[in-house]
């Protein structure tokens, strides 16, 4: 025995490692943007006509979800490069976040625009609601209502995935912590510190949804 | 000289593809009996052991399976404990299995209504009895989709130990790809591998959770 854990390196490596928690909120922010817009443009193709559309759609949903995401970033970090795309470690890790929950961003879209009514549209319709309104008050504001919980879910997934990015060295926390941990060789102190960190930043994200929910979505529905 | 990959590189990926099945089961296993200890405690009904559990709980939902990985890793090592990879990670796999399927059976138990648990202790079955006969058995029915969609997320979940330095289907693609020069196709092999595994259980969830469904609108 005789090891006395030392968490003083972990107070001197303080800025190190809360610019690597902005790394971590910056990549699972720019991943999370990214896995929208794939999960409208999913939906969108998912119900489209051509039948060849909706097969690619469900066969990307059905291998995202059946592969594990280390798999996935070592595979696009290689692909990329060969179809002409050359990114640093850090955008091929948003690629890889967006690609992973644009997935399941599909999944959960698709579940709030098939809750949505068609009798409630045109309800709206015969109330004399014009277009917008239509669109934002009865399509829009219920959908988003309807996947909000699941949508800042897998917002919280993501950012707690995103320290796998590491394995390519992305610039985040958890590669932030494993350059201090080579630097100290203290390494359960380092990680045992940073898993904290990432605790308190899904804490503040949970605290922050909870809000914006309350201020937006708190009306009666019946 | 650079190897191709060929069979030799093909009959590794398929070791490593052992261990990672082996890993997979042992940590369900674990997790099952811990994971029922947790949802049992977590529903005893005295506050503080309630309150004691929940953070438990928290603490591995709210934190990345890597860095409880590497804490477990290395916080072992600390303990004087000399243990091989396996077994060290195999822990990690067991205790986060536990927060996640205590939290699934949890809802399970709360989710069999409250007059079956009535009905037994007017009975007189006594604690042990009243779970037994009574509320887990159809507790286990309600938590089928979501405990065959954790296993996925388990077998996935395993690919990690890669980063640690254990040597299964990730680790292993990772040598073979290094070996070879073709990550690509060896990733796209691993890719398919983990698919095999994984999406027969995907279908199996699915399916159970929507017979599920049709039973609940009766």
């Amino acid at each position: 025995m005789g090891y006395t854990p030392d968490f003083s390196v972990v107070w001197h490596a303080m800025p190190a490692l809360l610019w690597g928690c902005v790394g971590t909120l910056g990549l699972a922010l720019a991943g999370m943007t990214l896995a929208m817009i794939i999960g409208v443009a999913g939906v969108a193709a998912r119900d489209a006509k051509a039948a060849w559309l909706r097969a690619i759609v469900i066969g990307f949903v059905e291998i995202v979800r059946n592969t594990p995401f280390l798999v996935q970033i070592f595979f696009l970090f290689f692909a990329l490069p060969l179809v002409g795309v050359k990114l640093n470690p850090t955008a091929t890790a948003i690629i890889a976040l967006g690609v992973n929950g644009g997935a399941y961003a599909i999944e959960i879209i698709r579940g709030g625009v098939q809750s949505i009514h068609k009798g409630q549209i045109e309800a709206g319709y015969a109330l004399g609601l014009h277009k917008g309104q239509v669109f934002r008050s009865i399509v829009l504001k219920p959908a988003l209502r309807a996947i909000y919980p699941s949508l800042t879910g897998q917002f919280i997934m993501l950012t707690l995935t995103s320290s796998i990015c590491s394995a390519v060295s992305a610039y985040e926390l958890t590669s932030v912590a494993q350059r201090i941990e080579s630097d100290t060789f203290r390494s359960f102190e380092v990680y045992f510190f940073v898993t904290f960190l990432y605790l308190a930043i899904s804490w503040l994200l949970m605290a922050g949804f909870a809000i914006i929910s309350h201020r937006f979505f708190s009306y009666p529905t019946r | 000289m650079t190897p191709h990959f060929g069979l030799p590189e093909f009959g590794f990926l398929l070791r490593g593809l052992q261990w990672t099945v082996l890993l997979t089961l042992v940590a369900f296993v674990g997790g099952c009996t811990a994971g029922l200890i947790v949802a049992l405690l977590r529903t005893c009904g005295r506050t503080t052991v309630e309150w004691i559990v929940r953070i438990y709980i928290g603490i591995f939902q709210g934190t990345p399976l890597l860095l409880q990985l590497f804490v477990v890793y290395y916080g072992l090592a600390l303990l004087g404990l000399k243990l091989s990879a396996f077994v060290a990670v195999a822990i990690g796999f067991t205790v986060n299995a536990s927060a996640f399927l205590g939290e699934i059976w949890r809802g399970a138990i709360q989710a069999v209504p409250r007059g079956q648990t009535e009905a037994a202790m007017a009975l007189g079955l006594h604690y042990s009895a009243r779970m037994r006969d009574i509320v887990l058995p159809q507790a286990i029915r309600i938590a089928l989709p979501a405990t065959i969609g954790y296993l996925v997320q388990l077998i996935k979940g395993t690919s990690l130990a890669a980063i640690v330095g254990f040597i299964e289907l990730a680790r292993a693609g990772q040598i073979v790809s290094n070996q070879t020069y073709q990550p690509l196709l060896v990733f796209g092999v691993v890719g398919a591998m983990y698919f095999i595994l994984c999406w027969p259980l995907s279908w199996w969830g699915s399916r159970v959770e929507a017979r599920l469904a049709l039973a609940g609108q009766r």
